[in-house]
């Protein structure tokens, strides 16, 4: 049992716990400390990627209870490619954030990193019940930063957004609760053993349940009949925290991708590949709402927000096709969109920022300041979320396409998806065009000072793409590994039979 | 007694949902309030209804399973914080549209005027 397991959910813990006390310290000794705290989770998690690259599972027992009886947290690629990926991306929000946006509230930093606590627990719990204590942590988190920085346009869909996530929240602990009155397990590897046993009448509880966690997840990653509350929350968030979010749907999508092959995968008998007929349509429905609302944005950040839709459903497709060379091209795709869509909210709130009154909306306004700089940057986050060549959104688009077998659904994804790019395309050079080289006669503000921190981690943020392209062998073959992973589940149930280390020492034993 | 417990399940759920639909922020508050007391009922039900067993293994032939009770115990504390959280916004939103609509205006408002507002509050 290594210790190393717990140090991305530890390192935030303490040093969130240490800014709620902080708060009438100077801001440059927070910040400070903040960003020390987000670079260990940032080492700490790249440990975790190197431990998980040999193929096996690694589990922290709390307590030293022999799973299924305690709440482990498990360790395998995709836990470690997720915690990378979150790590990365709010290192550069949290950046962004210290040059300016973290004033005018003072436990700003402590709420961004117990977020990012709550996204480290969801990513490595192995437990049901624990995975909705991590949603619960998030999302708290969550709603104090959508209002940070006030203003009444951030009241309504702050409050859209609580409601409909404590709703969200009953409808899991039903699902759950009906999942344990079936199987009387909440472990998720004890769950993979027990369902294929379910008979008789319970098989509908299970199934019901199943759906039930499905709808939540789905609430979660924004899948079209639930995405309608995420435009406007992500519009009116500040950027640094807007572009943290772009990591919370891909939670949701997380959630599928962990806990529905796993359980209800090929090996469930009667319950086998629960929910996924419904979800290709879905997903696809989703692409074509999200490009809809795309085309129709009247400012640059809903324009991004419906990008976050559209790739929720670009990732959905092909996960619900279940292939595993899908699943590897999904997660390839994930990791390039969630740092895409980020770097764009960065962008956009710059760009607002740098055009006096007219600030991020699709209008023709008077030149804005250092336009070069940031129009560079626009570009090439749209050549990626459009998925032009030569960036990592066109290498990721291209797996998925690859990864389809001829048949209805490939027909079907096929040209959707092209068609999807191609629209998305439309939208974004419909914006840039506008903003960047309409310009029209008029007395130009002063601009607001373009901090060396902001514009550092958004030039860097955004150029993650280009890395991926650069690392894109090594990085594929990651994802092919982990889908490998994640299709053949007897590794994961093996971990009921490893047993949990217990020390000659018990004071040791007695460490958590 | 299950009978009555799957209907009081039912009634604070069946409440509780068209509480929410209410579209004003206090019932809407209430209407949480209830479903997450239907919740926890549920979860709490998920052990099965027995009484004066005992909830440890090997004590006696029949016992009663304790994890439902520690489930509901988390969530009971979650959702108290939630509700606390969301009193607030809706104070908040009370305080900021002068209203206590969910949207923040009534029906009749027109998008435009709203709008407007906005722009002359920026």
């Amino acid at each position: 049992m290594t210790h190393w397991l717990i140090a991305p959910i530890l390192i935030p813990l303490l040093g969130g716990i240490l800014q709620v006390f902080m708060g009438y310290a100077p801001i440059g000794l927070r910040r400070t400390l903040a960003i020390t705290t987000t670079v260990l989770m940032l080492a700490s998690s790249i440990i975790l990627l190197v431990l998980a690259s040999d193929d096996s599972y690694r589990i922290y027992a709390f307590g030293n209870w022999q799973p299924p009886f305690g709440i482990v947290l498990v360790l395998d690629r995709l836990a470690a490619l997720m915690l990378v990926l979150t790590a990365v991306l709010g290192l550069f929000c949290h950046i962004y954030a210290s040059g300016g946006a973290d004033e005018g509230n003072r436990q700003f930093h402590t709420l961004f990193l117990f977020q990012l606590m709550g996204l480290n627990i969801a990513f490595l719990t192995g437990d049901l019940f624990n995975l909705f204590v991590a949603f619960e942590v998030l999302l708290i988190a969550s709603y104090g930063l959508l209002m940070h920085g006030g203003g009444t346009a951030r009241t309504v869909p702050g409050l859209h957004y609580v409601v409909l996530n404590l709703v969200g929240s009953a409808l899991f602990l039903i699902g759950v609760g009906m999942i344990y009155s079936a199987t009387g397990t909440l472990n998720m590897a004890d769950l993979a053993v027990k369902i294929p046993q379910v008979s008789g009448s319970n098989v509908n509880l299970v199934k019901a349940g199943g759906m039930m966690l499905l709808v939540v997840f789905g609430l979660k990653a924004a899948i079209l009949p639930l995405c309608f509350w995420l435009p406007k929350a992500y519009a009116k968030a500040t950027a640094p925290v807007a572009a943290l979010f772009a990591v919370m749907t891909k939670v949701g999508i997380y959630a599928i991708v962990r806990v529905f092959p796993l359980i209800f995968g090929e090996g469930a008998g009667e319950l086998a590949n629960l929910g996924m007929d419904w979800l290709f349509p879905l997903a696809l429905i989703t692409l074509s709402m999200g490009v809809i609302g795309a085309l129709g944005a009247n400012n640059l950040k809903t324009l991004v927000a419906w990008q976050v839709i559209i790739s929720v459903g670009t990732l959905l497709a092909p996960i619900a096709l279940g292939s595993e060379a899908g699943l590897s091209a999904a997660l390839f795709y994930l990791i390039s969109t969630t740092w895409t869509v980020a770097a764009l909210f960065l962008v956009s709130e710059l760009v607002a920022s740098q055009r006096g009154l007219a600030a991020d909306n699709i209008i023709p306004a008077p030149r804005m300041h250092h336009r070069t700089f940031l129009s560079v940057l626009f570009l090439i986050g749209a050549v990626a979320a459009g998925g032009l060549p030569p960036l990592s959104g066109f290498f990721g688009k291209l797996l998925i396409l690859q990864s389809v077998e001829p048949g209805v659904e490939m027909a079907w994804l096929w040209s959707v998806l092209m068609e999807i790019s191609f629209f998305t395309l439309i939208a974004y050079s419909r914006a840039g065009s506008i903003v960047f080289w309409r310009n029209v006669d008029g007395p130009v503000e002063p601009p607001a000072p373009l901090g060396n921190r902001v514009s550092i981690s958004t030039g860097i943020l955004t150029c993650m793409t280009m890395v991926i392209v650069v690392l894109a062998g090594p990085l594929s073959d990651y994802t092919r590994a982990t889908a490998e992973q994640l299709h053949n589940n007897s590794g994961y149930i093996n971990i009921l039979q490893t047993p949990v280390h217990v020390p000659q020492n018990p004071i040791v034993g007695e460490k958590n | 007694m299950e009978l009555l417990f799957a209907l009081v399940i039912g009634a604070l759920t069946a409440s509780g949902v068209y509480l929410l639909l209410r579209a004003r922020t206090f019932p809407v508050v209430m209407g949480l309030t209830l479903l997450s007391y239907g919740v926890n009922l549920f979860l709490f039900a998920t052990g099965r209804l027995a009484t004066g067993q005992q909830p440890v293994i090997g004590t006696a032939a029949n016992y009663t399973d304790p994890l439902p009770q520690a489930l509901v115990l988390t969530a009971i504390v979650i959702g108290f914080a939630m509700t606390a959280f969301l009193v607030v916004l809706a104070l908040r939103n009370l305080a900021d549209n002068e209203n206590d609509h969910v949207d923040g205006q009534q029906e009749n408002t027109s998008p435009a005027s709203k709008q407007e507002q906005e722009v002359t509050s920026k």
